[in-house]
């Protein structure tokens, strides 16, 4: 039950709460527990309430970690 | 969405899995294999998805823990909250706790018979139902591990500034923690390292595991759910033990930090106080609740309507108590598959999304070819 996944928070409405989307489906959530949430930031949301924010510099730098190893693996296969 | 796919690449997850064939030969030659436990009920259903278990190099083993908190909650909690469906309480509950067996019934049951439960997804939505329906008590089903439980108690001072009077919680909050202290304890238990939960991190912070580390020497690694999150930490497990460092490493910095989420923290400090709590299959675990301070007794339902919740009983062939501690392979349950099903659970860890018997159920066809 604690599956959380990221979402965009679209439009923040009031002190705690914000419209957040994902795939195209948008969801109002309560941000209370975020440090001035803004639009464009990528919080965890669990149970209707965003629990924390994504930090982007290190998703994408892990995603780059990613593309580095799959690519190393194509070319020794 | 990139931040989903991008850590399920299968290429990269095939190059990690190589990865750990490698550091696997280097270093588990002399025949002694290593144990790891993932704590955490998502990362046992993201590794059976992925056949994570099937991928891992010979004498590295990773059994499940007790991180899935609809299976940790004792039969007499559901008791307690069948009893008030009976009284004609409106019941709120997340899906997973409706198929839960009591000791006689469950809450599917107790709805069947004419009691009025709702499931929501957002505990939000609790707000809105007690809103609804001022001139009758609404009661949530307040179970979870922190993750659950920073959304579930900010419904307090929700309901205080919405002036919402007829909403409470019936409470079994727990914290993971303590239940790593108890695991640890258990002669019969050998653990190697422990794979720590992704979200319950964010609230508590990656040093709520320095303990672990530094007084018992078990390494950690903070990991997300997305296969490659999972991959990573076990490589950055396998590496602590070959170089034998005993650490807590962060493998989730895109969500976890040092010190976790402060505006959580600072609302279970205002909220809630610890008490001792009882688990399925671990017993009573000191200060590894948490529950509503006596200045919120008027939204505590157990208060309010006075009911104890007991112990229960549990149905004595289930043998989930040493599933949730990591001593059972699910499938070693001589109920599993013949008797108990997800159709017709014996126990709670066949009901859970998340339970070890529903994860190993569910995926029990999946063989190595995902890499
Ligand atoms: S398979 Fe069913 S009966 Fe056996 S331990 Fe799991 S939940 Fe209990």
């Amino acid at each position: 039950m604690c599956l959380a996944v990221p979402m965009q928070i679209i439009e923040v409405k009031t002190v705690s709460t914000a419209t957040v989307e994902l795939g195209g489906s948008r969801l109002e959530v309560d941000v209370s527990l975020i440090e001035n949430p803004r639009p464009g930031d990528f919080v965890i949301v669990h149970a209707g309430f965003a629990i924390e924010r994504l930090d982007v510099e290190e998703a994408n730098a892990r995603l780059e970690l990613f593309s580095d190893l799959a690519a190393a693996g194509a070319v020794r296969t | 969405m990139k931040y989903i796919e991008g850590f399920r690449e299968p290429r990269a997850a095939r190059a990690l899995v190589e990865k750990l064939r490698l550091l696997g030969q280097s270093s588990l030659k002399d025949g002694n294999g290593v144990t790891f436990m993932e704590v955490c009920g998502s990362h046992t259903m993201a590794i059976a998805r992925y056949a994570i278990r099937e991928a891992l190099p010979e004498g590295v083993a990773l059994v499940s823990g007790p991180g899935c908190p609809v299976c940790v909650t004792p039969a007499g909690y559901l008791d307690a909250a069948i009893e008030l469906a009976r009284q004609g309480v409106i019941m709120i509950s997340f899906g997973d706790m409706l198929h839960v067996p009591g000791s006689r019934s469950s809450l599917a049951r107790a709805r069947a018979a004419g009691g009025d439960i709702r499931v929501v997804y957002s505990a939000l939505d609790a707000l809105q139902i007690a809103a609804a329906e001022p001139q009758r008590e609404c009661v949530f089903l307040a179970i979870g591990f922190e993750t659950t439980t920073a959304p579930v108690a900010g419904l307090v001072p929700l309901a205080d500034e919405r002036k919402i009077g007829n909403l409470s919680l019936l409470t079994s909050f727990k914290t993971i923690p303590p239940a790593m202290d108890a695991l640890i304890a258990d002669p019969e238990l050998r653990i190697d390292g422990f794979m720590c939960p992704a979200h319950v991190s964010a609230i508590i912070g990656a040093d709520a595991y320095l303990p672990y580390a530094r007084q018992h020497g078990i390494p950690c690694v903070v990991a997300g759910f997305e296969p490659l999150d999972i991959l990573l930490g076990i490589e950055g497990l396998l590496r602590q033990i070959i170089e034998g460092r005993a650490e807590v490493e962060n493998q989730y910095s895109r969500v976890v930090t040092a010190g976790g989420n402060r505006r959580a923290q600072v609302l279970f400090q205002r909220l809630l106080e610890p008490e001792d709590a009882l688990w399925r299959g671990l017993g009573v675990i000191p200060a590894s609740g948490l529950r509503l301070k006596k200045a919120y007794s008027s939204r505590d339902a157990a208060v309010r309507f006075g009911v104890t919740i007991g112990p229960g009983v549990e149905h004595a062939a289930c043998c989930c108590g040493d599933v949730i501690k990591g001593k059972l392979n699910p499938a070693a349950c001589p109920l599993f598959a013949k008797v108990c099903t997800p159709d017709d659970p014996v126990g709670p860890c066949m009901v859970s999304a998340e339970g070890s018997c529903a994860a190993a159920y569910k995926f029990r066809d999946i063989r190595q070819h995902a890499y």
